[in-house]
């Protein structure tokens, strides 16, 4: 609601603008001198001293106005509901929000919780009232300051050009720090759900353990749903995928890399370049229903005709099992994770056996080799190195990838290494855990972050270790 | 060295060169077959979505005479009226069937039509009240059953447990056929509606306007603050363990997974702000930190393009370091910025793991108005039409995705068009 004072913040701005250059001019003729900076520069600096610290009030009371009118509400709440459940806690605060904004509740809540609802609401309304109101007023206060300010400063002799810049530079770093505080931001959302993870669940047990349940019971003489995280079915199973695609994906796009690069003809690779890239470009949603609806299905009935043939024969054991394979195995998610890595492992093949310098391929020709064992004994051994880097940078893209495997890999925890078995992999867990209805004190959804926080470790390190191979192998040549 | 051994050796090159050469056609086909794969399986692809969507393209609608029967029709409340029996049971009538004491057969009937008539109905009557007791003909979508099966997709010879519409049924939509009250029109309804339980009334317009609204908090978000970024790292910075730091941060940001980005959204901007779950504007957020890097990089690679002899230039003529890169460096950049900026849009456009995690996953119906308001996006949209189980949203899904797929085209098609038209080489 208080975004409502950014046209006005606009507006004082651009007011202060114009009436900075204005001034400047008058009291630099006032005063016969020449001003150091142009007019232009001197509007400029009235309107960040305007605008910014007006700015920075208003986005910190967007950011944090949620969370302090729910600590204020919380505070005050009466006993009934603060003995509830922190999940139905923030939801009845939710709804309490609505009200006071007129709208519906979401829930149909009981007898006390119902009155107090009507009440909260009211104070919800106030709460929020005050803050924005409060928030209004500090801003309009910081722009008419900051106007004074200006308007005291502005005279011939200010450096306004460099003090803009100042503020430009400034600026420019807080961009880039954006970056640091993504890197922050991601590292703690995930540590600190974590560690309230690991609170109920040993981490050993998450580590080491053999089974993955996390169906929890939600009364207590509930059967059957004990709840257990052992993630190292879900390893095998994101292992398991991870190398049929990359079986699918480094062969297929090492290849298409070497005859881009060596063989083709410039129309030919005016052709398949950008067929490479859209396939690249296609959406992993895409893929996802292309190995649900296609692959799947073709990929069954080929095994089940297989199965087919082979019952009754000496293989019957194996027909029997071949006839009952299903839409969701790990061959189908991998097979299809592999074809959508394949552009990937080839452009970047591509650009790494394209630097390696000219002269090598001269050399090898000069002695009398033909084009493959100069491809195979001089170029791979020297882009080596960078291949192996593509190739970890690929594995990493297979590991975090989610959405074919959640809509092909299926949801059975198994630890399995036959590819034709349904595994489930970490990303479709998370997938599951935090999709359902979320209780966000439970360790069941919680396990979704300690399991979050597994896969970032595990691609952190192979980036890195990938991007310095490659690094080092791009200045080996330059 | 004698003449004996010299032909020997050369014998022996003369018997290996044929060998050689054989590898060398032998390893020229693999990586003509290795382009053949990736090629082929876009077509596949890309033609196996064609030829599950295009049905989805086109739809049925049933004519029907109704009497609009006073005995049956609340006057002050229409609405309430049971249109759909009514019409089936007047229809039975039509073909003179008799209906037993349950009404099995006037509701295999009603099943034939969408609910889409109940409302025509009620309409009509709200408008002209005076049609009460007149017989009217309206025009209704048939269910998505019925549509299946005039689009040759259910067919008789299924046996009937492995089929959702019975003999008797089958019998009625092919007499219904046979009297002309079928029309075969354009489905306008897919992109003029927003997401519905019933398939033959779900649409792709509330998602897509989802999307947009998603891309406009993610383009507000990602492109000043990427582009900053690239500027200040690229023509400001003193290389210091700082900067190098930024750096190392951004190339691991490009390669994070998009579900940990789900995740800190999750955490962040749903349960420590409380923003509104399943917003465009958190999904917007996520989008455009994730963007983020590959917009910076993209930045970065076109702002080295740009020679130094500019700078130098405008640095001699007494510009500062702010002028400079701001009226000559980065307008000299702008198309490859722009070409960057648009790719990485149209890649935020597809993604769908972060999305899930945020909640867009849930059914919204109806056209989202505002960036705080729960809405669908359309990768999510396809998502949840793939798993739902009436086999005619398969068919939509395909077409959603075509859909997405032409906003994708149209997005890389504009990048393309950017690059080769201002691109300069220097």
């Amino acid at each position: 609601m208080i975004w409502i004072f950014l046209p006005i913040l606009i507006l004082l701005s651009a007011l202060a603008f114009v009436a900075g250059g204005r001034l400047s001019t008058r009291r630099a003729q006032a005063s016969g001198l020449k001003a150091h900076s142009r007019p232009v520069q001197h509007g400029l600096y009235a309107m960040i001293w305007v605008g910014v610290p007006a700015l920075v009030i208003l986005l910190l009371a967007g950011i944090f106005s949620g969370p302090v009118a729910y600590h204020a509400l919380a505070a005050g709440a009466p006993a009934e509901v603060n003995a509830l459940e922190t999940f139905k806690r923030e939801a009845f605060f939710d709804d309490a929000r609505r009200v006071g904004q007129g709208q519906q509740p979401q829930q149909i809540w009981l007898a006390p919780l119902s009155e107090q609802l009507v009440v909260e609401g009211h104070r919800s309304a106030q709460v929020r009232q005050t803050l924005t109101t409060g928030a209004a007023i500090a801003a309009l206060v910081a722009a008419v300051m900051g106007g004074l300010f200006v308007a005291l400063q502005i005279k011939p002799a200010l450096r306004a050009r460099n003090r803009v810049e100042g503020w430009i530079g400034g600026l420019l770093f807080a961009c880039s720090a954006v970056a640091i505080l993504t890197t922050v931001g991601i590292v703690f959302s995930l540590v600190f759900d974590s560690l309230r993870f690991f609170q109920s669940v040993p981490v050993t047990e998450f580590l080491f353990g053999l089974k993955w349940s996390p169906q929890i019971a939600i009364r207590a003489d509930q059967v059957g749903s004990s709840g257990a995280f052992g993630a190292v079915p879900l390893f095998a199973g994101t292992f398991l995928i991870m190398i049929i695609a990359m079986c699918v994906a480094a062969p297929v796009g090492l290849f298409s890399a070497i005859y881009l690069s060596e063989y083709a003809s410039r129309t030919s690779r005016a052709v398949v370049k950008p067929v490479l890239e859209i396939l690249a470009g296609v959406p992993t949603v895409v893929y996802g229903f292309f190995a649900a609806l296609t692959v799947g299905p073709a990929f069954r009935v080929f095994f089940n005709t297989i199965g087919s043939w082979l019952v009754g024969g000496p293989l019957d054991g194996v027909g029997q099992y071949l006839m009952l394979v299903q839409n969701q195995m790990a061959l189908v998610a991998g097979a299809v994770m592999g074809i959508m890595l394949i552009p990937f492992v080839s452009s970047l093949s591509d650009d790494i056996i394209n630097s390696v310098p000219q002269s090598l391929r001269d050399g090898s020709y000069a002695m009398g080799a033909t084009k493959s064992e100069t491809v195979k004994r001089v170029l791979l051994p020297a882009a080596l190195p960078g291949i192996s880097g593509a190739l970890l940078l690929a594995m990493s893209r297979a590991i975090g990838e989610t959405m074919i495997v959640t809509m092909a890999a299926g949801l059975a925890a198994k630890l399995t290494l036959n590819p034709l078995d349904t595994v489930t992999t970490v990303t479709v867990q998370i997938v599951t855990l935090l999709t359902g209805d979320q209780e966000f004190d439970s360790p069941k959804t919680l396990a979704a972050f300690g399991l979050g926080l597994t896969l970032f470790l595990v691609t952190l390190v192979l980036n890195i270790v990938a991007q310095k191979i490659v690094q080092t192998y791009r200045e080996q040549y330059d | 060295m004698t003449d004996a051994t010299h032909d020997a050796r050369a014998g022996r090159l003369q018997a290996g060169l044929k060998a050689r050469y054989a590898r060398e056609g032998r390893f020229k086909l693999y990586g003509v077959l290795a382009v053949c794969i990736a090629v082929g399986f876009l077509l596949l692809l890309l033609g196996r979505i064609v030829t599950q969507g295009y049905t989805a393209f086109y739809a049925h609608e049933i004519t029907l005479p109704v009497y609009m029967d006073p005995a049956r029709i609340d006057r002050a409340y229409p609405q309430g009226t049971n249109f759909e029996l009514l019409v089936a049971e007047q229809q039975l009538a039509r073909y003179g069937i008799k209906d037993d004491a349950r009404g099995t057969r006037a509701t295999a009937m009603r099943g034939l039509f969408s609910s889409e008539l109940k409302f025509r109905a009620a309409a009509l009557i709200r408008e002209n009240p005076a049609l009460i007791g007149q017989t009217v003909t309206i025009a209704a979508p048939a269910a998505d059953e019925s549509d299946l099966f005039y689009k040759g997709e259910i067919s008789i010879e299924t046996p009937a447990d492995q089929r959702r519409l019975s003999d008797e049924q089958i019998g009625w939509l092919n007499r219904l056929k046979a009297d002309g009250a079928v029309r075969t029109h354009f489905n306008g309804a897919l992109f003029t509606n927003g997401d519905s339980t019933e398939p033959e009334l779900a649409g792709v317009l509330g998602a897509v306007i989802g999307s947009a609204l998603m891309l406009l908090v993610t383009a507000c978000i990602a492109i000043p603050i990427g582009v900053g970024a690239a500027v200040y790292l690229e023509e400001f910075s003193a290389r210091n363990r700082l900067t190098d730091l930024i750096e190392v941060n951004i190339n691991n940001l490009a390669a994070v997974p998009s579900i940990v980005y789900g995740l800190l959204g999750v955490a962040v901007f749903i349960n420590w702000a409380h923003l509104p779950r399943s917003s465009p504007l958190v999904g917007g957020l996520v989008l455009g930190l994730m963007a983020l890097p590959t917009i910076i990089i993209a930045t970065r690679s076109s702002l080295k393009a740009v020679p130094p002899s500019i700078r130098e230039a405008a640095l001699a003529m007494g510009a500062s370091r702010t002028q400079t890169v701001f009226q000559h460096v980065l307008p000299l950049a702008m198309p490859g910025v722009m070409t960057g900026t648009i790719i990485s849009m149209a890649h935020a456009l597809g993604e769908t793991a972060p999305l899930l995690l945020i909640g867009m996953v849930s059914f919204v119906p109806g056209i989202p108005h505002a960036l705080n308001e729960p809405t669908g996006a359309l990768p999510s949209l396809v998502y949840i039409w793939e798993n739902a189980s009436e086999r005619a949203f398969h068919e939509r899904t395909a077409a959603a995705i075509m859909v997405l797929l032409a906003f994708m085209i149209v997005m890389n098609a504009a990048a393309i068009v950017l690059r080769r038209r201002f691109e300069r080489r220097w």
